[in-house]
């Protein structure tokens, strides 16, 4: 069983199918939570410069996109029996954490698209954002290295 | 009241047209999938629901209390456009009308129509990018120009709109993920482009009016902008979202262990004529 699987699995596009859908699922957090339910987040806040009004449409479709392609991307790694879990969790571990930091950095503090939350100390807030974006590349960089070392013994073991 | 009745009366005699014009395309498809089915041939049941949803949904668009409601209410026109010009074209291009008429018109009639498709103009006509081009483009001449306002007073001004928002809408949708055939449709990955760039657009343009309260020159109110610019953007979102999901089906079609076998008969059927 172990070594058929091992034929057809594609670590790779597994790691890459994941991680979109990680990025999207963490994008859709956003936009669901803080947008939505808890109305921090605004549509737009009046400090936004041209370039971050443009960068964000581009953003936004992509992660619709990502959505899409990684869904796919996984249900034709199943159909191909070319699925590798380890590297799948690993990989939708990394897009998370990745996105929001970038989120959290780049969104937020460089293109200044709006903040977290309006009308309060937003250091706290900040770090924590950032935070869970950093614990969340962690556990996914952690999952990678086992994902890696797993499929090295399995090598070995043939 | 008084003065306005002249022009609810024509109004809704323009809207009792356009329904029955609607009315008449749903029954032309129905015919020609009686007709398929007498002489034995399949027609996808999905097709036929496909394209009644979207006659359905311009029905709902073009009837009278939308209708109504859209020219004072700014909501209610991104509704209607939203139904008009994106989810209705879903509707019927995933219908795949072309292809019923291929099978069922004389071969002759056909013929024609290919010709039609192969014609430069055309070709040139139903490339995504030109697709794209007048679909968001119109949009953005519509709602950031003082076009709209104009649409508002002028009667012929407001039809073509309502005209363009539809044979737009659907060229794009044929254009990026239709089931149709189209002469020199590029590959998978030039139509996602494009797609990608189209919503990035739509994103862009309801975040524009809503932080510059477009349209201008109109009676609404800014709060009916704002909630109709979010209509625009998250409307976009879902609409386009089902585009995205039906382009990558193709995708995923495509990569299967069949798809030779998953060709449609429409792509055979379209290049026939050609090589005969």
């Amino acid at each position: 069983m172990r070594s058929t699987n091992q034929d057809f699995s594609d670590p790779a596009r597994s790691r890459w199918a994941a991680a979109l859908i990680g990025i999207a699922i963490m994008a859709g957090v956003d936009e669901i939570i803080f947008h939505q339910v808890l109305g921090w987040h605004h549509f737009y806040d009046l400090s936004t410069p041209a370039v971050g009004l443009l960068s964000d449409g581009l953003l936004h479709s992509a992660e619709l996109i990502a959505l899409v392609a990684g869904f796919f991307m996984l249900l034709d790694l199943r159909r191909r029996n070319a699925l590798a879990p380890a590297w799948a969790w690993a990989g939708f571990f990394v897009g998370m954490g990745g996105f929001q930091l970038f989120d959290g950095i780049v969104d937020h503090k460089v293109l200044r698209l709006h903040q977290i939350r309006y009308g309060v100390n937003l250091l706290p807030y900040d770090v924590v954002w950032n935070l869970a974006g950093l614990v969340l590349l962690f556990v996914g960089v952690v999952m990678l290295a086992r994902a890696r070392s797993t499929t090295a013994i399995n090598m070995s073991a043939d | 009241m008084e003065s306005h009745s002249y022009h609810v009366h024509s109004e809704s005699e323009s809207v009792f047209v356009a329904l029955l014009v609607v009315a008449g395309l749903l029954i032309l498809y129905l015919v020609a999938v009686t007709r398929q089915k007498r002489s034995g041939r399949h027609w996808n049941a999905w097709r036929t629901a496909s394209f009644g949803m979207g006659t359905a949904l311009l029905f709902v668009a073009l009837s009278a209390p939308l209708a109504n409601l859209s020219h004072h209410d700014l909501r209610a026109h991104m509704l209607q456009h939203l139904l008009i010009g994106m989810l209705a074209p879903l509707g019927l291009v995933f219908g795949a009308p072309l292809t019923l008429a291929f099978r069922t018109l004389p071969v002759q009639a056909s013929r024609s129509i290919t010709a039609i498709l192969r014609n430069r103009l055309v070709r040139w006509l139903i490339h995504p990018v030109s697709a794209f081009v007048s679909n968001i483009g119109g949009m953005y001449l519509l709602y950031l120009t003082p076009l709209y306002a104009l649409t508002l007073t002028n009667p012929y001004l407001h039809y073509f709109m309502h005209l363009h928002f539809l044979v737009a809408g659907c060229l794009f949708t044929w254009a990026i993920a239709g089931p149709d055939p189209a002469a020199g449709r590029p590959g998978i990955r030039t139509r996602l482009v494009v797609l990608f760039l189209s919503i990035a657009a739509h994103a862009t343009l309801g975040k524009l009016m809503y932080i510059y309260l477009w349209p201008h020159g109109t009676p609404h109110e800014a709060e009916e902008i704002l909630a109709a610019a979010q209509f625009m953007y998250y409307g976009g979102d879902f609409a386009e979202l089902l585009l995205v999901i039906a382009l990558f089906t193709i995708w995923y079609r495509r990569r299967g262990p069949h798809s030779a076998e998953l060709q449609t008969e429409a792509v055979r059927l379209y290049q026939t004529p050609a090589r005969t």
